[in-house]
């Protein structure tokens, strides 16, 4: 096992690309620190699986280098790697049962049987398979199928990394819960490296130490849930993750202060100069509220969500959503609201000001 | 798979269908069953003959002789065709601009009329006109399809696999084509070979469109008439005498009405019987 | 050696070619070259041939009845199959397990069995020696292999669609027409290619329900192989132009075919 690192990828699936949007994946060096619990995600479309399959050997990159820990493993094939992968649909040998599924990457490798049958075994165990040892694959169910994906790439002891590509897809809603608590347990059980690919940010959240985000074939944050909520370092970000996203609000910038609708916000990072670019503020709902006075706004609509309300209110044409908890009213007309200064960022064409 | 719900007016949706087989199957049918078990002297006077012409029939050498070449013949085309078909199906291009060129050219040989089939090949296999015949006598081999029983053999069966070969690639080509990818990603991360591939995932995968392949092949092969008719004549001597060659020449040639009708019987149910065999089989651990 | 793979079918394609070239020298040879000398390409080359077939009217006619025959009992086929297709794809009634198999049954029927018969029924119904005798006469074979495949096309789409239709207000008709049908364009096109192909190639039917009005073009061939001697330039030039019709469909499905054939639910 070891720290798997991507030296300055970059990947196109034309045979010659030129232009910026000919790249499927743009340059990027990323490092992966053995027996971590990674989610990658990002919207349908934004390199993913890509990035996945560079990593496990489906896909050699168009530049850059693979390592994993001292090793150049660039132009390896995929079983040579040690990887294993869990794909989007369950992937299950149909004509065998399910003791031969699990044995079936060993006996390709030449292993003794009597140690196959251990390891089988072991697995089948931990994957509360040992039932259903003796039937056909293909007459399990879909969670019963991924469980035998996975069965596949952990009976290899080798095995550096496992990596997920959105497997809880064709799984029913009441069995994906059950299902991702059983990754857990097992990434701490293994303590193998664990790369999990998804579009939906709970499954993300919840499953891993470490969020990976992307978009548009770029990694734009890598950080743990908590830094991702308050500290996102592009709007993507602020936007993708939470519910409802972040307000991105068009602003001004004079004398390395944000101007918006005629007022100086206050902002976490002083603006050191008047930077070219699109310029906007990024707060969360949950760090906007109502004041007595501040930015005049009126009162669009109101959702109830329990313990709060997401009330929506537009200054001019600019809308804003705020969160108000449970028996705080909200205001009639002539409303104005407020910022919290140490929450509120200003961005450069999508990027964080002050960063770097 | 949902429920189909229950809905007794879906009858009207397959009356046209029902109506129009019926008209060609039962009528004709009937007649036949007519035919069989009757006797004529000509002038449209009949005898009831029961079951005597079932009798002859199944047991008489000729009709075992035609039963057994045609059995042959099935069989060798059968144990040819399909796993060429596969191996090609497995060999051809994935995508872009040759999968078409592929495809095109080799379903040519299934549109061509059957009896221009047996003309081509004909033509083609003649030892002092064609170019295989030539090619074969070429290389020191006696090579007459018209007077040696063997030759005529190997010509009928090379024409069939000519003729039929593609429908089993294009068959074998669509399984494969519906492999999802992550199949092959998995294979080859489980360290799979390409034998253990094509065992474990290709032709597992490919099993209905086979069978499919394999019962259509079965069907036509075991009621082929007009290409060795074309060809060889059903010669030299009966050598390539299939069993629809031999009906046509007892009912056509020699208007014996009763015994071509019971045999025509006889056959029809040896063709349902062998693909509900074959069908069974198949399905057999589908169920399981 | 994985180099090497495209040998496979490109070696096959080549095997299939050759017959096709062998009938197309013949057929741009005059009889005198062929009896004369065997030559690899037409030394004395000539369209002599290809004239007489498109200036005789008993050639050509030929022609017409056959594509006369086959497209009626493509439209026939495939537009008796698709309600039926669609009843075996969505209802379960009474018998009807029984009836899909018997309809395949007929798939099996050797047509040498009912060559006498049709004749005589054929007479009887005063259609003897027509287009629609045929026609209706393929419809036999055709008819169950339609339903058969539509059933798989159509059983490959979720019943929601149909449901989603009929609470947007879609009458049963206008949702067939206008929806369902455009869905499993793809099927139709496969069950109406494969209508073509086997009505196409069948002789034996054909030509016993025909003598002169309606004789296709395969059986006005081996007449004439068998009366006006062993004109086989002749008989070259009319085999291939029997392949243009069939090339020239095999085009327009050339993209379907691949998905196609897998018949909807593989």
């Amino acid at each position: 096992m070891s720290m798997i690192t991507l030296k300055d990828i970059r990947h196109s699936y034309l045979p010659s690309p030129v232009d910026d949007v000919d790249w499927a994946l743009k340059e990027m060096s990323v490092e992966w620190r053995d027996g971590g619990a990674y989610a990658l995600l990002g919207p349908s479309g934004c390199g993913k699986t890509t990035l996945l399959n560079i990593i496990s050997g489906l896909l050699s990159p168009s530049e850059g280098e693979v390592w994993f820990g001292d090793h150049n493993v660039t132009n390896e094939p995929a079983d040579t790697r040690n990887i294993a992968q869990v794909f989007q649909f369950p992937v299950v040998y149909d004509t065998m049962t399910v003791y031969d599924n699990l044995a079936f990457p060993l006996r390709n490798r030449g292993i003794d049987e009597t140690v196959i049958d251990k390891r089988v075994r072991e697995i089948g165990a931990m994957l509360d398979l040992s039932d259903t040892l003796e039937k056909r694959a293909s007459g399990l169910t879909a969670d019963g199928k991924q469980k035998i994906s996975l069965g596949r790439g952990l009976v290899r002891e080798d095995v550096n990394v496992i990596m997920f590509d959105e497997p809880l897809t064709v799984i029913d809603p009441h069995l994906k819960w059950v299902l991702r608590s059983k990754l857990k347990e097992l990434h701490q059980r293994v303590g193998a490296t664990m790369i999990y690919v998804t579009h939906d940010q709970t499954e993300a959240l919840t499953f891993a130490d470490q969020v990976v985000v992307m978009h548009d074939g770029t990694v734009v944050q890598i950080g743990t849930p908590v830094e991702l909520f308050e500290r996102p370092q592009h709007t993507f970000v602020g936007h993708f993750i939470g519910s409802p996203g972040m307000n991105v609000l068009p602003c001004g910038i004079d004398n390395g202060k944000a101007i918006f609708a005629g007022q100086t916000i206050q902002t976490v990072d002083p603006i050191s100069d008047n930077r070219q670019g699109c310029t906007e503020i990024g707060v969360r709902p949950e760090f906007v509220s109502f004041d007595d006075d501040g930015i005049p706004v009126n009162v669009v609509k109101s959702i109830d969500i329990g313990r709060f309300r997401i009330v929506e209110v537009r200054h001019d044409e600019v809308s804003i959503k705020l969160l108000v908890p449970e028996g705080k009213d909200i205001p009639a007309d002539g409303a104005f609201v407020s910022f919290d200064a140490a929450h509120t960022r200003v961005y450069i064409d999508g990027w964080m000001a002050g960063a770097n | 798979m949902a429920m189909k719900s229950t809905n007794q007016k879906a009858w009207f949706f397959v009356l046209p269908v029902v109506v129009l087989v019926a008209f060609n199957a039962l009528i004709p049918l009937m007649t036949v069953v007519n035919y069989s078990v009757q006797e004529t002297f000509g002038n449209n006077v009949f005898f009831f003959e029961g079951v005597k012409w079932f009798e002859d029939v199944l047991h008489s050498e000729r009709f075992h002789a035609s039963l057994l070449r045609q059995l042959s013949f099935t069989g060798i085309i059968l144990v040819i065709e399909i796993p060429l078909g596969v191996a090609i199906a497995l060999t051809m291009p994935q995508k872009g601009f040759w999968v078409s060129v592929c495809l095109v050219l080799m379903a040519l040989p299934l549109l061509i009329p059957w009896n221009v089939v047996g003309a081509m090949w004909n033509i083609f296999a003649l030892p002092d006109i064609g170019l295989l015949g030539r090619m074969i006598n070429g290389i020191g081999i006696d090579y007459n399809f018209t007077q040696d029983p063997t030759a005529a053999w190997f010509t009928t069966i090379l024409m069939d696999v000519w003729h039929w070969t593609s429908l089993v690639v294009l068959l074998a080509y669509a399984g494969l084509r519906s492999i999802p990818e992550a199949y092959y990603q998995a294979a080859k991360i489980d360290g799979a070979g390409s034998w253990a591939v094509f065992r474990h995932i290709q032709l597992p995968k490919m099993k209905r469109v086979l069978t499919i392949a394999i019962l259509l092949r079965f069907m036509d092969s075991f009621m082929i008439y007009t290409e060795p008719f074309v060809l060889t004549g059903g010669g030299p001597g009966n050598a390539t005498t299939f069993l629809s060659i031999d009906l046509v020449k007892i009912a056509l040639g020699q208007f014996d009405l009763g015994p071509a009708a019971a045999m025509s019987l006889i056959y029809f149910l040896i063709v349902l019987l062998l693909c509900w065999v074959f069908y069974t089989l198949m399905m057999k651990d589908e169920d399981q | 050696m994985k180099k090497a793979t495209w040998l496979v079918p490109t070696i096959y394609i080549l095997f299939l070619m050759l017959p096709i070239y062998w009938l197309l020298n013949m057929s741009f040879k005059t009889t005198n070259e062929i009896l004369g000398a065997f030559t690899l390409w037409p030394q004395d080359f000539t369209f002599e041939n290809y004239m007489t077939i498109f200036t005789d009217p008993t050639w050509y006619n030929g022609y017409l009845h056959s594509l006369n025959y086959v497209v009626i009992n493509t439209v026939i086929s495939v537009s008796a199959a698709l309600p039926a297709a669609y009843a075996f794809s969505r209802y379960s009634f009474l018998g009807d397990k029984h009836l899909f198999f018997w309809l395949l049954t007929n798939r099996m029927a050797p047509p040498a069995v009912f060559a006498l018969p049709f004749f005589q029924l054929y007479s009887a119904a005063n259609l003897f020696d027509t287009p629609i005798a045929v026609a209706l006469a393929h419809c036999l074979f055709n008819i169950p292999l339609a339903v058969w495949i539509l059933e798989g096309f159509m059983s490959g789409v979720p019943k929601e669609l149909d449901e989603t239709a009929y609470v947007d207000g879609y009458s049963f008709p206008r949702f067939f027409v206008k929806i369902f049908i455009p869905t499993i364009a793809a099927g139709i096109g496969v069950a109406a290619f494969f209508c073509f192909m086997f009505s196409w190639v069948e002789l034996l039917l054909a030509k016993t329900l025909t003598s002169v009005a309606a004789k296709p073009i395969a059986a006005t061939m081996t007449r004439t192989a068998s009366t006006s001697g062993y004109e086989l330039g002749l008989l070259a030039a009319a085999g291939a132009l029997t392949i243009i019709p069939g090339a020239f469909v095999i085009y327009f499905v050339r993209n379907h075919i691949a998905k196609g054939f897998a018949l909807g639910r593989v």
